[in-house]
This record gives C-alpha cells, structure tokens and sequence, in this order.
C-alpha cells in the first residue's frame, strides 16, 4: 500500500526541514522539489569532477576546523585579553585583523569564535546521526507499530518551530556549550531520522535485500551490511546540510545572546557585539570578519552538500 | 477532501495539545522553587506558603495544567513578574509587528523571485541565468544575523537612507512605519528569494519540457501565455511547499531583526523576558508562536490542496 504511506511522506518532509534550517535552502530544495526529468545541465553530469570550487570550499572548511582545534597552540593573544593601550585598532602587523573596543584581538576572537559554531554543529548532526539515523535505519527496513510511533513521534517534535522551542528551553535550562549542544541534537534527531528512514525504506524491498534475506541473513545484518552502506551516502549529505543549519541556529541565539555566556567569544555574539549602535560608526572591523567567515562557511558547506548531493544522484522521490 | 481534512484537523489538535503540555511543563522545569523566584530567597516559609496557595503550587500538577489551559482559553496567560502587565497585552501589541514584517519581506521575495525565474527558466544556462542561480546559491548562506548588520552598516550608517535603529507604529505614521520596516524586511527576505526562485526556476524548466507545452508551442500561441496560462501553475507546487517550509526561518528571522533594530514585536520582547528571568511572558509568547506556527501550516496545507487537487486523493 503504497499510496497513503508515501504520499504522507512527501508532504511531511518539507515541514521538518523547514523548522530546522532556517536560512538555508539546499535541504529545502532537495526535499521540495518533485522529482522530474530536469535538463538541468547539473543533474545531466553525475560524474563530472568536483570541480575548483569544490576544493576551494573543503580549504575553507578544513582551514577553519584546524584552526579552531590549534587554537590554543597558535601564537594568538588570548581572546579575553583586554588590551586599553590598543583599542579598536585596525588591522596591522601586530593584530593581524585589528582589536575591539576593549582592545581585544579580533583574529584570537574569532578563531576561538569558530569553536563555538564547529562544536555545536558537528556535534549534534553527529549525535542526531547516531540516534535518528539508526532509529530510521531500522523502523524503514521493519516498518510495522515501531515505524508507526516513531513517525508519529518525529512529525510532533517536527511541528514546533526549531528556534522558539531552543529558545524556550535555553530561557529555562540556561545556556552552555554543553546544554546548547544537547538541545540542537535533539532537535535534529527526528530531522535525521526522517532523512534515513525515507533512504532505508526505499532500499528495504530491493533484490539485493530479498537475495540476502534468503539466503537466511539476520534483520542485523541485512539492516548493517546491506542497507546501511546504502543510506550512507545520503546521510552524510543531509548531515552536512544540516550542520549548516545547526550552525545557523545556534548564530542566531548567539546574536540574540541566549548562547554561550559572554565574555566566551562566538561569531554570533562577536557580530551582535559589532552590530550595536555606535559600534558600526567607530570599529565596522568586529563585525565584518565573523560575518564574512560565516558567509564563507555556510557556503562552502551548501556548495560541499551540494556537489556531494550530485555525485551521488540523491533526488527526492526518496524523501 | 473531506476525510483528509478531518484526519490534518485531528493532527492539529493533537500537536496543539502537545505544544500546550510541553509549555506548561517548561515553568516546572525551572531549577528551585518558583516563590523563591518570586519572593527572593531570604522571605518567610509562611510567605511562601501562602504564595504557593495562591499561584495554584501545591495542586498536583495535571490540576495545574487543567487550571492553566483553562485561563489559556479565557485568554489569561498570566502576568509578567517584573511589570505585572498581563502577558496577552504583551503579546497583542506584539504580534502585528511580525506579520507586517513577514508579509512585507514575502510580498518583496514572489515579485523578485517569481518574474526573475520565469525569464531565466526560458532560456537555461545563458548569462542572466547564470547570474541568479550563482547569487541566489550566494544569498542561502546569508541568514538574517549575518547579512542585517552588513546592510545597516551600508544602507543606515554609510548611507543614511534607513534608520538604523527605531519604529514608528503603523497607526501613528503609516509612511514613517514602512519606512522604518523596509530594513529589516530586506534583511530576512534574502534566504527567502533564494528558495523561492532556484525551486521555482528548477520547476518551470522541467515543466517548459513537457508534451503539452510542445503542444502549446506548436499551436502558435504567445510565449507569455505559455509561460503564465500553462506552465506557471504546474511548476507552482513546489513553490507553495517551500512558503510554508519557511515560515519557521521566517520567524528566526523577525527575532533578530527586532532585536538589532529594536522594534518591540514578538521576538523582541521574548528575548527580552528570557534575559529578565520573566518567566510567564516566555511561557505566553512561546505557546503562542509555535501554536500559530501549527495552524499556519495547517492553512497552507489547505491552500496546497486547492492548487493541486491530487494531494488529496487517497
């Protein structure tokens, strides 16, 4: 019965999407967009190379992810560092991208800064891999009553409004890199795990799984050694994108300052910091590196997504 | 249809009341007592007891909620702890000011997103085309926190054509109120535009392939009526999904700009009661947001049912 089942399915995947990555549309696009025989040129050229721009953007990524793990190691000033015989310097030798109105280190801010948003998104996608992905991976190979309320369960938890109910619970739990961390996990977990059970349910009935089911293997074993390779690729995309909208939310509550506690930097608070009233006027500097570093960021993740998503032929019939 | 709708109505209800539990429990997930909170920690147990009495503490907690819900429909969400304004007034000056920004910036996003993407979809590839999709791929990595400050600096403190802070009730000033909004609309129409046009774009191309448009072209007629009288509305699906998609980004959205922009909507004063420990006003805005989030997606469900009548066939 496949009607009601899937037609279910692909109206609700867009929504949960939607909550969770807001900002940020290449899950949208992925989800939302009905499967056609597009003379997109992109679609047409699977198997074309990554390209210039692909490498471009795992430098940016890869420079800061070593980055913010060398943090400690680079001879940076100390973020917290307030410097008055320096304040609001521009950039020289001496601070490579200048100093803030407390005189403190732009470029050891936002190297610290970048902590913040790489720990919270890389995290959470991760743990919400581990939980939603294998959830999904099983209830879309078993189906029956465990498929029914985890469906039920992740279309509840997809209805509320990503950034009002994190902003709810940081109100009344406080925030930490820690508490941060565990709420955005939750959060992408039924994401996640709409993701790959729509993948794993797509693989359940294929010949490869029926040979292998009579053969006489194990549900484990054809879940791990037959499905799961599949959905890999998948997951991994989806994960990636959804790090980027991870990493959008937790921006945003750092800007609104429901994040980590100041004076801990992050490129959220570092641009709202920059952003306040007199401050565009004086040092416009504060503002602009985290901003352009977040620009370059969701960026290259979007276009890493993106060419990953084409390379490995992912449409949304699935979804 | 009809079946199909009572079953999303069911599901509306159901996620309502979740949404109504979840929210009343948060206030009890509050570390230590509430009267504490209240009355400081150095106030009498006598004090506090009779505190507990009157807020409805020592009721078992379903009693509570029955209590709570029950002022939820009388439209009594409380009062704030600091102002002692009830927190329905809050919210009903509050809310007017989201709406106008979100259909501000969306009637801003359809008139550039929708015409751009019917010239482009004719003829793919070619430079314009190129152009768009290149700076729309650009704008999905702008969300509001990081592209507002950019135009604030350029638009209000470079140039001096917005204010960069401020807001003029529409009532007062009509004109000085669109004016104050148009920032911040921009500011959370970008992704917007992004969605609206590359899915649109994606669908329109496909759709410029099928048999009946090579049926409409061959009998002559205009490419204008093609592009509107046959290819728009079944490439406008997608389109509708990703609206509603984007009501929740939406909302992230109006939460920052009133806050750099210090305009006093929903966001504003939600980010304002967490920073104040306001407790009940975070509880009463956040029931209510995600409450309209719910029954928005119901309405745009609806609305999908009308352009394309196959979602509901079973």
């Amino acid at each position: 019965m496949p009607d009601d089942r899937e037609l279910a399915d692909t109206r609700s995947a867009p929504r949960l999407l939607t909550n969770q990555v807001p900002g940020l549309a290449a899950a949208d696009e992925l989800v939302v967009s009905r499967q056609s025989e597009t003379l997109d040129s992109e679609d047409l050229l699977v198997s074309k190379p990554m390209g210039i721009l692909f490498w471009l953007a795992i430098g940016w990524v890869g420079l800061v992810v070593v980055a913010a793990i060398l943090a400690n190691v680079l001879p940076l000033p100390n973020p917290d560092f307030q410097n008055y015989s320096s304040i609001n310097a521009s950039p020289s030798l001496h601070h490579l991208l200048g100093t803030d109105d407390l005189g403190r280190d732009l470029l050891s801010r936002l190297i610290f800064g970048a902590r913040v948003s790489l720990v919270v998104g890389f995290c959470s996608v991760t743990v919400g891999l581990l939980f939603g992905g294998t959830l999904g991976l099983i209830s879309g190979y078993k189906g029956g009553r465990l498929d029914t309320a985890l469906n039920a369960g992740s279309f509840v938890l997809l209805a509320f409004p990503a950034i009002v109910a994190v902003i709810a619970i940081v109100a009344f739990w406080g925030a930490s890199l820690f508490k941060v961390t565990v709420i955005l996990s939750v959060a992408v977990i039924p994401l996640l795990y709409r993701v790959v059970r729509a993948s794993s349910l797509s693989f359940a009935n294929r010949e490869f799984v029926t040979a292998a089911r009579t053969l006489g293997a194990t549900s484990a074993r054809i879940v791990f050694r037959e499905i799961l390779p599949n959905v890999v690729p998948v997951a991994v995309t989806f994960g990636l994108i959804t790090v980027a909208g991870v990493i959008v939310i937790e921006g945003s509550l750092a800007f609104l300052g429901l994040s980590v506690p100041l004076p801990t930097p992050s490129w959220g608070n570092i641009i709202a910091e920059g952003s306040s009233n007199g401050e565009l006027n004086i040092n416009p500097y504060i503002m602009l590196w985290p901003v352009l570093s977040m620009f370059l960021l969701l960026l290259s993740i979007n276009l890493i997504g993106d060419r990953l998503r084409q390379r490995f032929d992912i449409r949304e019939g699935l979804l | 249809m009809a079946k199909y709708f009572l079953r999303r109505f069911l599901q509306l209800v159901v996620v309502a009341f979740i949404i109504s539990v979840l929210v009343f429990l948060l206030v009890h997930l509050l570390p230590g007592d509430p009267t504490v909170v209240i009355l400081g920690a150095n106030d009498t147990a006598h004090n506090r007891a009779i505190l507990d009495q009157q807020l409805g503490l020592n009721l078992p907690l379903w009693h509570q909620y029955v209590i709570w819900l029950k002022g939820v429909f009388h439209g009594n969400l409380g009062q704030s702890y600091l102002n002692h304004q009830p927190v329905t007034a809050t919210i009903k000056s509050g809310w007017p000011i989201d709406v106008e920004l979100i259909i501000i910036s969306q009637v801003i996003a359809f008139l550039v997103a929708i015409p751009l993407a019917l010239v482009t979809s004719r003829r793919p590839n070619r430079a314009l085309d190129n152009i768009s999709t290149t700076s729309t791929f650009g704008m999905l990595a702008l969300p509001p926190f990081v592209i507002a400050p950019i135009m604030v600096a350029v638009f209000a403190v470079g140039l001096h054509w917005f204010p960069a802070t401020g807001y003029v009730p529409f009532t007062q000033d009509p004109a000085a109120n669109i004016h104050d909004m148009i920032l911040p609309s921009l500011a959370i129409t970008a992704g917007s535009i992004a969605v609206y046009y590359r899915l649109f774009r994606s669908d329109l191309i496909s759709t410029l392939q099928e048999d009946f448009i090579t049926m409409a072209r061959s009998k002559g007629l205009s490419n204008r009526w093609i592009m509107w009288r046959h290819a728009f509305r079944p490439s406008s699906f997608s389109l509708l999904a990703a609206a509603g998609v984007n009501i929740g980004a939406l909302i992230a959205g109006t939460f920052i700009v009133e806050f750099l922009f210090a305009i006093p909507g929903l966001g504003y004063s939600l980010v304002q009661a967490v920073n104040q420990r306001d407790y009940l006003v975070v509880q009463g805005i956040t029931l209510v947001v995600a409450v309209a989030y719910v029954v928005l997606q119901f309405i745009i469900d609806f609305l999908f049912t009308v352009v394309d009548p196959r979602v509901t066939r079973e």
